[in-house]
């Protein structure tokens, strides 16, 4: 079966989702590596997610599809954007969060954070779906994508050390 | 015009007007250009020049105009993009200069309304009045092109210049205490689809 990281190109690009900006974590450096590769794509790395969040909001308005990239910690910083920006002016804001701070984490700090994570996008009223399964990807992010534009929502994966960790890479 | 002593040099600055200076903006559009309004004044300002729907009004998200206006020229690349921030909006968001000179769009224009301070939340001195520098911090971004207007006829030259430059370009203006002269509408939804539909990006 395909990477979990090349899935989630193919379904982007099959989806036109072509503005990608992140905020570097170690378990999405391969999918930022494959993206990065493609020139569908534009690929870049803002300083912040606020930013990476506001610029995606942007080239929404502007005509283009995108997601912002980060880690658990990153999207803590991001509830003030999403409440008066991409909630009230119903921006499809598309962000993909590789979950940090759970299933073996080393720091406490992570670990809090990452537990501030699913309330938040709760109490915000956001779409989320948890990807741990490489054959449920396609179907997830294929599906909400659609359902975020459609609806004029934005909506959120989070990327489960299910899917993403080494130990879980065997063919 | 009116004048004020900067806690740093001491020396007298001339002070323009943000709602003179939008409107001397707007005056100059010939019409498909976009426009973001930062939050506070600096939309306030720009609603007060009368309704554009190519105007982008923001509401919230303090420090992200710049970020906006950036998305917006990456994905609109024939369009001339122009941003209206505060000085104290632009300090909160720092890091958007060293991503756009990174980027260097051709058709981004960045304006900043330094009055020194957070007017519209009380009038708190902002770094600015202590001596920092938006333009040479763009400059150290790596934002070659950014300048301070010396007065109106110079804030208009510089931006004819830059309404048809071929990378971004940075303007600043030290302006006075006043409020914006009015208050947008404060109605998210229809500001997003009524800017897309100016835009075409939305049918
Ligand atoms: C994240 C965040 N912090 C604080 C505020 C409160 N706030 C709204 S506008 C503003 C000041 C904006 O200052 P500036 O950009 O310099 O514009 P001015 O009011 O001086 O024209 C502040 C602090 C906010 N809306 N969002």
């Amino acid at each position: 079966m395909a990477r979990w990281f090349d899935t989630v190109a193919a379904v982007l690009k099959r989806n036109e989702v072509r503005l990608v900006t992140y905020v570097p974590d170690k378990v999405l450096a391969p999918l930022i590596r494959a993206l990065e590769a493609d020139s569908y794509f534009t690929t870049f790395c803002p300083t912040r997610e606020e930013e990476a969040a506001g610029i995606v909001c942007g080239g929404w308005m502007g005509g283009m599809r995108g997601i912002v990239l980060m880690q658990t910690s990153g999207f803590a910083t991001l509830a003030n954007v999403l409440a008066s920006l991409a909630l009230p002016y119903r921006i499809p804001l598309l962000m993909m969060i590789s979950e940090r701070g759970t299933l073996g984490e080393f720091n406490v700090g992570q670990a809090m954070v990452c537990r501030s994570m699913r309330p938040m996008l709760t109490a915000l009223g956001i779409e989320h779906h948890t990807l741990s399964r490489r054959d449920e990807i396609d179907f997830i992010v294929d599906r909400t994508v659609n359902q975020a534009i459609a609806t004029q929502e934005p909506a959120a994966f989070i990327l489960s050390p299910l899917l993403t960790h080494a130990k879980r890479q065997e063919a | 015009m009116t004048a004020r002593q900067t806690a740093a040099s001491g020396a007298q600055e001339v002070l323009m007007s943000r709602f003179d200076l939008t409107s001397r903006l707007v005056a100059r559009l010939r019409s498909d250009e976009a426009v973001v309004g930062g939050i506070g004044n600096n939309n306030f300002d720009l609603w007060a020049t009368g309704r554009r729907p190519q105007n982008f009004y923001m509401l919230g998200s303090m420090g992200l105009c710049f970020p906006i206006a950036l998305g917006l020229a990456l994905t609109q690349p024939r369009r001339r993009v122009v941003a209206i921030e505060g000085d104290g909006s632009l300090l909160m968001q720092l890091g958007c200069l060293a991503t756009i000179a990174e980027r260097r769009p051709a058709n981004l224009t960045l304006l900043v309304m330094d009055n020194g301070s957070y007017q519209i939340t009380g009038g708190q001195k902002a770094a600015t009045h202590h001596g920092a520098d938006l333009v040479t911090i763009a400059r150290g971004c790596g934002l070659n092109e950014s300048r301070w207007a010396e007065n109106t006829a110079h804030f208009e030259e510089l931006l004819d210049n830059a309404l048809i430059g071929d990378r971004p370009h940075l303007i600043a203006a030290k302006i006075d205490e006043a409020p914006g002269r009015a208050t947008t509408d404060r109605d998210p939804a229809w500001i997003r689809d009524t800017f897309m539909r100016g835009l075409g990006t939305r049918s």
